[in-house]
């Protein structure tokens, strides 16, 4: 190849309000959906859960032309990449999806619980799904992780113990009383008291 | 802390809040953002099958009955990451305006005309060198309600995966010479002059194709890793 070595990163441009026929289509416009919502194969092992929520702006409006993608290891904690030596080449468990929010802010993941993925020491994590945040008037998305309440190894994640233990509450979802099928809820604040925390990595 | 995929290379991004593109000055955080060291979760990232890119994809002006109006071009070029490696095997997906600058989303309402033949959305897998290649058609500047006569420049919607969840880029792709650049927020929201040209492409003549398509060239560079081989920690 000619090229030589770049000068820098291609800059981050925001998704604009009109990705969704070209990355989230969902049946609404002449194009197919490469990722959906749904990442349950018929093949996984585990949990099978369902986490949603709200994503809100600054003002406690929801945004309704959010993009949201998560990536998450199996319930063995190993993700579907051949990057993780621990990874399982014929699972047809994939660990990604993606969602636009709709009209109310609203978003929905079916997907099943994460084991726990060791930290660069080795450490165990708890249970957790990575998260990234797209929108109109966000000009470079933003990451985030969704841990679960009913997890007792957020007592000792390496994660959740460098987050003020006053703001952790903004990445916990809480596990739904009642639901027929285990569910979590988890709203995103982009901005304001209850800011959801994010990362930077 | 050591980061495999340092921080540095993020100097290049827009701030979040930019207050000339309005949308971002309720949409950023207030808040610091909490450095993490980046463990198996952020190290890793998606890997798509032959299922997930069909065969024409990658070419915007075959997906209806006819042909759609407007300039034919062939937009390629590599995805690389900074040392200048190409990225193999990644999805590069891609969305635009047609020839008139109007979007087939339904929230767009300018009054352009939509067309019958274009859709405008696309996809592309690299090749092993990170090469990717998609034949469309030259988008339409159009209007928006940033400010009084705000006209967003020509541009073509990238959005790109990488070797990890934290390589993941949105960007878009400008053609060379807009006159709209000077009045854009969003291009400006890049403060660096040399960050905000590479994402203005190149007019390629040597890929033009005589009695065709006009060629520009658009190499995406994502973040690079540290030479220090990962871990697979047990």
């Amino acid at each position: 190849m000619s090229e030589q070595r770049p000068e820098g990163i291609t800059p981050s441009q925001t998704v604009g309000p009109y990705f969704k026929y070209g990355l989230t289509p969902n049946g609404e416009y002449a194009w197919n959906d490469a990722f959906t919502n749904n990442l349950i194969t018929p093949d996984v092992s585990g949990e099978r859960i369902r986490v949603e929520g709200t994503v809100f702006d600054g003002d406690g409006v929801p945004v309704p032309d959010c993009m949201l993608e998560i990536w998450q290891a199996d319930a063995q904690g190993r993700f579907s990449d051949p990057q993780d030596a621990r990874a399982l080449p014929n699972s047809s468990f994939k660990g990604f999806g993606r969602v636009g929010t709709d009209a109310k802010g609203g978003y929905v993941f079916d997907t099943i619980k994460p084991g726990q993925v060791p930290d660069p020491d080795g450490k165990p994590q708890a249970p957790h799904i990575l998260l990234a945040v797209y929108a109109r008037g966000m000009l470079l998305h933003l990451y985030t992780r969704i841990y679960f309440d009913d997890e007792a190894a957020n007592a000792s994640d390496p994660v959740l113990a460098l987050v003020p233990e006053e703001r952790r509450t903004t990445l916990i979802a809480k596990r739904k009383a009642g639901a027929a099928n285990p569910a979590y809820t988890l709203d995103i604040h982009l901005q304001g008291d209850n800011e959801t925390v994010f990362f930077e990595v | 802390m050591t980061l495999l995929y340092p921080l540095q290379s993020l100097a290049a991004h827009p701030p979040r809040l930019s207050p000339a593109y309005r949308s971002t000055v309720k949409r950023s955080p207030q808040k610091p953002l909490i450095p993490i060291r980046q463990t198996l979760s952020e190290l890793t990232g998606p890997v798509y099958g032959h299922e997930t890119v069909r065969e024409h994809d990658h070419d915007l002006t075959i997906q209806h009955k006819g042909e759609p109006l407007g300039e034919r071009i062939i937009v390629h070029g590599h995805v690389l990451d900074e040392d200048g490696r190409g990225v193999p095997n990644t999805l590069v997906e891609l969305w635009q305006a047609n020839a008139c600058g109007r979007y087939v989303h339904v929230v767009d309402q300018h009054p352009a005309p939509l067309d019958p033949n274009f859709t405008g959305a696309g996809r592309a897998q690299t090749d092993a060198s990170g090469y990717y290649r998609f034949v469309t058609i030259k988008p339409g500047a159009y209007p928006w309600g940033n400010h009084h006569n705000a006209w967003r420049p020509a541009h073509i919607h990238f959005s790109v995966f990488g070797h990890s969840f934290v390589s993941r880029l949105v960007t878009q792709m400008y053609f060379p010479g807009d006159p709209l650049f000077p009045f854009d927020p969003i291009f400006n929201s890049v403060t660096d002059e040399k960050a905000r040209a590479r994402m203005i492409s190149s007019f390629d003549l040597e890929n033009t194709q005589p009695e065709w398509a006009l060629c520009y060239r658009f190499n995406i560079v994502l973040r690079g890793r540290n030479a220090t081989p990962m871990e697979n920690k047990q």
